[in-house]
């Protein structure tokens, strides 16, 4: 059993982060959008899968996965959708049906739903608002070239995520609402903002041992001290509704979303 | 999983047991899988596969563009070649198969990619339908061609984007031969000289895709990609040895990716992706793609 306290990576100098990673190997961290970064450990499963529907696991399947985690952090489908698409994603994102990707995992399609394949269509029969924009989002050698920001509405929620396709369907998430994170979809996530007291990981970690959620990793960044403190904590089993709830009822707590898992 | 073929190697030798079995067992403590239960999604990717070359070979998929579609039944039922009636030709028909299904949105296993998935499936079940090898052999020989997949994913990359197709149908013929030596009844230092012979002939290869789109030359790309792969069994299983280990030539695989120019990786800025009638078939069928996206 190994639990180690470490360091996160170096992001930006002014940001302080703390990642805990219990029964786990940590994984090596390199910036997250650094081409050729390394990752969590590779599985067999992510080599030899996912079944998916073509044509290009990075532009198809890992967008369709960044498309479904991104709908977790405004708690489903959203009705307004901000797509802007960085480096090959925006160059040859078209033809490898990046576009019907993202929209289908936004809608809640998974990368082997055949639907995939008629996405746009179905998503203007919903009457979803959805918009496409090509930008540079960095410098070519520092964004990965697979790259997209999504700026998401659903009711009064309103959220921004930027994530890479790093190559056979695998992904990583690297900001949420302007915070650096690292989210690779392959564990169940849930995300939060809460003030920045004393004591909240362990009232938090307390809560979800409470209903029996194993964490395997758990990060803590804030802009400045004092300032909002956000959290993605991994953990290993899908948790319940209840957690949520449970974790929400806390007076501090801004607010928190479960991301499903997404990967193999 | 281990991040060098050589220690694999070593752990199979030393046990006296194969890569896949290495492999399932790394697998199986990385992951606090059973082994039963990889084994079991495995199976599934097998039936997947199957399920993409039948389809491809009934010679129905078009593709978006439809530029491509149609090729893999004419090798099954086109005049005979020089090679008609051997595996060879069976291997490359698959190829095509599962290559033009995904062209054409259909469904299929990302192994270790979807611009590369035609390879592995051609070559495992190619020879397996030819030797009759039965479906526990094929599940093996994925684990093998997981463990390849992986230990390239660490050491280089499995991103066209990133490290050109060398990186998609290149490593694809590395993880085919190696698991396809191993599955014929070579040892698991025969399957990595099998790694390091197919993936040195693949070294350097661009990924210049027709207007971006996974169909032209990635279908036919996964027809010499698997071609690559029969070359370094035959070579492999005849005993031949690579002087460079696998491990090595992987990482000039991904030191030359890094050296790639943008053009060459992905996005449709050089290679044939820049003739002047790759421009004007990608200008053509991408616009009858777009019709209404716009």
């Amino acid at each position: 059993m190994s639990r180690r306290v470490r360091g996160g990576p170096p992001l930006a100098p002014f940001l302080t982060s703390v990642e805990i990673a219990i029964d786990r190997v940590a994984s090596s961290v390199a910036s997250p959008l650094t081409p050729g970064a390394q990752l969590h450990m590779v599985s067999l499963l992510d080599i030899i899968g996912p079944v998916m529907v073509g044509p290009s696991s990075s532009h198809t399947a890992g967008a369709c996965r960044l498309g479904l985690l991104a709908r977790g952090l405004v708690g489903g489908t959203p009705e307004r959708a901000l797509i802007e698409l960085h480096g090959s994603f925006a160059r040859t994102g078209e033809g490898h049906g990046t576009d019907k990707a993202i929209v289908g995992g936004l809608m809640g399609f998974r990368p082997d739903d055949e639907r995939l394949r008629d996405a746009l269509d179905i998503m203007d029969r919903e009457g979803l608002a959805y918009t496409f924009e090509k930008t540079k989002l960095g410098e070519e050698g520092e964004t990965h070239p697979n790259t997209v920001r999504m700026t998401l509405e659903r009711g009064p929620r309103k959220c921004t995520m930027v994530g890479s396709s790093l190559g056979a369907g695998r992904i990583l998430v690297s900001e949420i609402d302007g915070f650096p994170v690292e989210v690779h979809g392959t564990y169940h996530t849930i995300v939060l903002v809460a003030e920045d007291i004393k004591g909240s990981i362990a009232r938090i970690t307390g809560l979800l041992a409470e209903d029996g959620v194993n964490i395997a990793t758990l990060r803590l960044t804030r802009k400045e001290r004092g300032g909002d403190a956000f959290m993605v904590i991994e953990v290993d089993e899908q948790p319940e509704e209840k957690v949520r709830d449970d974790i929400r009822a806390l007076p501090w707590i801004k607010w928190t979303y479960r991301l499903d898992k997404v990967g193999a | 999983m281990y991040r060098a073929l050589a220690d694999a190697i070593r752990d199979a030798e030393a046990g006296g047991t194969t890569l896949a079995h290495v492999a399932l067992a790394a697998e199986s403590r990385d992951q606090g899988r059973p082994v039963a239960e990889i084994r079991e999604a495995l199976g599934r990717a097998l039936a997947v596969m199957r399920g993409a070359v039948r389809q491809g070979l009934t010679g129905d998929m078009r593709s978006a563009s439809g530029l491509v579609g149609g090729d893999a039944a004419k090798l099954l039922h086109g005049p005979a070649g020089p090679l008609a009636g051997t595996p060879f030709r069976d291997v490359l028909s698959r190829a095509l198969a599962v290559q033009e299904v995904n062209a054409a949105m259909g469904v299929i296993v990302a192994a270790p990619t979807a611009g590369g998935a035609g390879v592995l499936p051609a070559v495992l079940l190619g020879l397996a339908d030819a030797q009759g090898i039965g479906d526990d052999a094929i599940i093996d020989a994925l684990a093998t061609a997981g463990l390849i997949g992986a230990v390239v994913a660490e050491r280089a990359s499995l991103s066209g984007a990133e490290g050109g197709c060398q990186a998609e149908t290149g490593a694809a013929a590395g993880m085919a031969a190696g698991a396809a030596t191993e599955m014929l009844g070579g040892s698991p230092t025969q399957a990595g000289h099998a790694v390091a012979l197919a993936q040195q002939g693949t070294l350097g290869l661009v990924c210049d895709p027709l207007g971006g789109l996974v169909e032209l030359p990635c279908v036919f790309r996964n027809a010499t990609g698997a071609a690559i792969a029969l070359a370094a069994i035959e070579m492999a299983m005849a005993g031949i040895t690579f002087a460079i280990p696998a491990d090595e030539v992987i990482d000039t695989m991904g030191e030359i990716g890094r050296a790639m120019d943008v053009r060459y990786r992905e996005t449709a800025g050089g290679g044939l992706a820049a003739t002047p009638t790759g421009r004007r078939l990608a200008r053509e069928r991408l616009v009858q793609i777009k019709r209404s996206d716009a």
